[in-house]
């Protein structure tokens, strides 16, 4: 069993790059070090591969059930979960004063790549709980956060997120599910939800679903849209479970992958008997929302990075041991078969993997740290930097990695050839579990559409020129160093960010000459080009830190170093030029996508 | 009552061991490192009955360099209430350990040691023992199963024959064996206070201990690689390949 993450990447983007340790400056942090750090990911460790990775198949083979009745589950589902409560990983990036450890950000982060690449299926219950929790921390009032999330972080409830229905996924401002204001403050919650994750299952005492709706009588469009609490059981004033709330199972979804966590359509209210309690200002909902899914963004690029590395780790195991065919130059048929690894293009297979999955892992640490200094530097124009760069990143650190590292898993599948198409080798079940990320918590054409229509262009492309700063000083620094291939490398990073920042300008122009439709038909091209972009950027930085460690490494950390240089010279020459021809394209504003009669198709 | 566990520092038991090019030891450098697995059985051994109310106090014991600290730390993490660094840079000899934990033991008044049967890197199972003669107690090595009542500790001893059940007077040494018990998951809490707790230091000298020298390590090398099968056509070849070897 390799390792599915690799511990010592871990360890090099956690301490060598982010410098992770220099957070307990800061108050938030203070008195935590590496060691603290280093025992929290072992205990990850070993609880992921005890805990969750063994019945990680089993699970996908058997998903879960409704009998019309209650939902199914194998077993083994519910003790992982156990185990982890019980190691109290829930609270881990919770402040001290709600229950938590108030760890960094990009610690927790790491930890959950851990239990995903492990097993997804059991670990997304735990993610949707502590996200929950995250919300009413950042939104509910003392007294939910008492009465709702103190029992999540406990692990006694879980937690959902209602957003979407049948007629409302990426639109969610025609969302319908009503919320009628009662006498005593409350509100009557009434319609239906869809593809609502861990919205029905026995593995906890309550289930707290956030849910989304319209107070009667408020405008139309996203202005209208308030958040509630809406308990699976009614909360009595002591804390205590009252009767059942109205939330009906009306079935589960049967998905293509992530089968261990349930999937559900879920009816609210069909008797007036479900009542919720209003999180926030009314008409606030989805800006609260917002607030909480920034981070859950990074969680799903996160997610994708951790199924692609799991894909890498096991096909790179493989193409060591299986022997097939002869180096082109050996025409001998009789001599011995080599492992697939002697072939080029298996070893492309392998580099191009390593580059997405290490690539990926680095942009969404990067994005956790940014989380971290925003909530915890005492600098308040770092914390806005951080803000502005978060905003134009996370699509991104969204949609690159689940694009991206889902071709990786592709990848991982064509290394075993026919074996990986077998339900014999883990492969082919991370490529179904990875098929989700590009679609849940905003389409990855929804990203393009916020990364271009938003972000770039907001407050002057403050957010953009920030980015851009920092890209070029890690260009200056990589050219300063003198080294001859990182040189090049900077000198192409270079070439790719003026050809971005004269697409942006072209397209801004549009923009502001009113031609929206045309502006955005290419969005998505548009955050292929910047996610390239900025890839390539923190390979630059991974490639320069590696050759300074060179010099004095260990035996095997020069293989380790070295492998980074690898990856960022195929991420450089083999990736980077398709960002180029991109920008290209988007300057010349093609309509062929926008103008294509329908009836062409 | 107090029960001391000694806790050692190897080298994962995962890592794929390798042997220095010159022979004088197996590389360390930038290998990880954890708490040898039969300790980890002893401590959780002495937690389970710190729980039973059987004992009051853990004391974790380690010997060597700064970075043991770590070792404590988990020791501590697990529910060990205090810890002592004994300091030294240099190669720790069994009989020096044993000299040392029976010095700790007789000054902290110690009632039990639980020690792992034998640590995984030089696998040489004779800590505890020389503990127990050095102090001219009870040892019950190998537990499979430890119960302990008053001044009376019975013990499961895992012998070739099968089971063996001991009643040891107190104070004694225990030495733990795989099947004892399954060490628990550390809880994130209980590692976060672990950093809070202060260790205390000291070293061979402070505890009127002298280190041993009476074994030399000469030299070390790799297990020899299994050698390549060969395919023999007759019956005669086979004989006649056996007796070369000198097996037939
Ligand atoms: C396994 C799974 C788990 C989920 N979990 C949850 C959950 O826990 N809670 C929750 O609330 N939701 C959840 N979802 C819902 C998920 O967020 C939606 O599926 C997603 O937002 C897309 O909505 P939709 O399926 O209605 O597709 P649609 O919105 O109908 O989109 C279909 C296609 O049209 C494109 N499209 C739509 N509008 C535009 C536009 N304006 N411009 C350009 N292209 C557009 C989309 O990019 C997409 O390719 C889950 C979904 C799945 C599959």
């Amino acid at each position: 069993m390799p390792e599915l993450i690799q511990r010592r990447d871990l360890d090099f983007l956690l301490h060598e790059w982010l410098r992770i340790e220099t957070l307990s400056r800061y108050p938030r942090y203070s008195g935590q070090d590496r060691a603290s750090y280093d025992d929290v990911i072992d205990a990850a460790t070993v609880l992921a591969e005890e805990q969750f990775l063994p019945h990680a198949a089993k699970l996908d083979a058997n998903e879960p059930h409704f009998d019309g009745e209650r939902v199914h589950l194998i077993p083994e589902v519910k003790a992982a979960l156990d185990a982890y409560i019980d190691g109290g990983f829930l609270g881990t990036a919770f402040a001290s004063e709600h229950g938590g450890l108030q760890l960094p950000y990009t610690i927790f982060q790491a930890v959950s790549a851990l239990f995903t690449a492990a097993n997804i299926g059991t670990a997304g219950y735990l993610f949707l709980t502590g996200a929950a929790a995250n919300l009413l921390a950042a939104h509910g009032s003392p007294e939910q956060r008492q009465r709702y999330m103190r029992p999540m972080i406990e692990g006694r409830w879980f937690g959902t997120m209602c957003l979407s229905e049948p007629q409302a996924g990426s639109s969610l401002g025609d969302i319908k599910t009503r919320a009628k204001p009662l006498p005593d403050g409350g509100y009557a919650i009434s319609g239906n939800k869809m593809w609502i994750s861990g919205g029905e299952h026995d593995l906890s005492e309550n289930i707290v679903h956030h849910v989304l709706a319209r107070i009667d009588g408020a405008p139309a469009g996203v202005k209208g849209i308030s958040l509630f609490i809406v308990p699976k059981y009614r909360v009595n004033a002591d804390g205590s479970l009252g009767a059942k709330n109205g939330v009906r199972l009306m079935g589960l979804n049967h998905k293509m992958g992530y089968r261990g966590t349930t999937n559900t359509a879920l009816s609210f209210g069909e008797q007036g008997d479900c009542v919720g309690e209003l999180v926030g200002a009314p008409g606030q909902g989805l800006a609260c929302m917002f607030h909480m899914m920034n981070e859950a963004r990074i969680g799903v690029g996160l997610s994708a990075v951790a199924l692609a590395s799991a894909g890498y780790r096991y096909s790179l195991d493989y193409a060591k041991t299986r022997l097939q065919g002869r180096p082109a130059s050996n025409k001998n048929p009789e001599a011995k078969p080599v492992a697939i690894i002697e072939h080029s293009d298996v070893r492309r297979m392998l580099l191009q993997q390593k580059a997405y999955v290490e690539g990926g892992l680095a942009l969404c640490l990067y994005c956790a740290r940014l989380v971290d200094e925003e909530l915890a530097n005492p600098d308040e124009q770092v914390r806005a930097d951080a803000h502005l760069l978060l905003d134009i990143l996370t699509p991104i650190a969204k949609a690159w990695p689940s694009e991206f590292c889902l071709e990786a898993n592709k990848l991982a599948i064509q290394v075993l050839g026919g074996y990986g198409y077998t339900r014999d080798y883990p492969v082919e079940r991370l490529y179904r579990d990875n098929r989700l990320n590009p679609i849940h918590e905003g389409t990855n054409g929804i990203q393009g559409l916020d990364l271009l229509g938003r972000k770039v262009l907001m407050q002057n492309g403050a957010a953009l020129k920030l980015l851009l700063g920092r890209i070029q000083a890690s260009i200056a620094s990589a050219r300063a160093s003198g080294d001859a291939a990182l040189t090049e490398y900077a000198d192409a990073l270079a070439n790719a960010i003026d050809a971005a920042t004269r697409t942006t300008m072209t397209l801004g122009a549009a923009a502001a000459q009113g031609k929206l439709d045309l502006f955005l038909a290419n969005a998505h091209l548009y955050l292929e080009m910047m996610g390239h972009t900025v890839i390539a950027w923190l390979w630059l930085q991974q490639a320069e830190l590696a050759t300074k460690a060179l010099p004095s490494a260990s035996a095997a950390d020069q293989d380790y170093y070295q492998g980074k240089r690898w990856a960022c010279r195929y991420f450089i020459r083999h990736e980077l030029p398709k960002a180029l021809r991109q920008a290209e394209l988007l300057a010349t504003l093609d309509d062929t996508t926008l103008n294509l009669p329908i009836a062409a198709l | 009552m107090k029960a001391i566990v000694s806790v050692k520092r190897v080298v994962d038991y995962n890592v794929r061991i390798q042997v220095k090019p010159d022979g004088s030891g197996v590389v360390t450098d930038g290998v990880k490192m954890s708490m040898n697995p039969f300790d980890e059985i002893a401590m959780e051994e002495a937690v389970r009955l710190k729980e039973k109310g059987k004992i009051t106090e853990i004391i974790a014991v380690t010997i060597g360099g700064a970075k043991n600290e770590e070792t404590l730390r988990t020791a501590l993490a697990f529910g060990a209430t205090k810890a002592i660094h004994i300091k030294d840079e240099g190669e720790v000899q069994p009989l020096t350990a044993a000299r040392a934990l029976a010095a700790v033991f007789k000054k902290e008044g110690a009632s039990l040691l639980i020690a792992g049967k034998q640590a995984i890197d030089d696998d040489a199972n004779q800590t505890g023992q020389m503990v127990a003669a050095l102090l001219d107690i009870a040892q019950a090595t190998f537990a499979g199963k430890v119960d302990v009542d008053g001044n009376k500790a019975t013990v499961v001893r895992e012998v070739d024959a099968g089971l063996e059940t001991l009643e040891v007077d107190l104070p004694a040494v225990i030495t733990a064996d795989l099947r004892l018990n399954e060490p628990r998951y550390l809880k994130l809490p209980d590692i976060m206070k672990a950093k809070r707790i202060p260790i205390e230091a000291t070293t061979l000298a402070d505890l009127g201990v002298t280190a041993a020298a009476a074994v030399k390590t000469v030299k070390t090398v790799p297990p020899p690689s299994r050698s390549k099968g060969v395919m023999v056509k007759t019956v005669d070849d086979l004989v006649a390949a056996l007796k070369a070897k000198g097996l037939a």
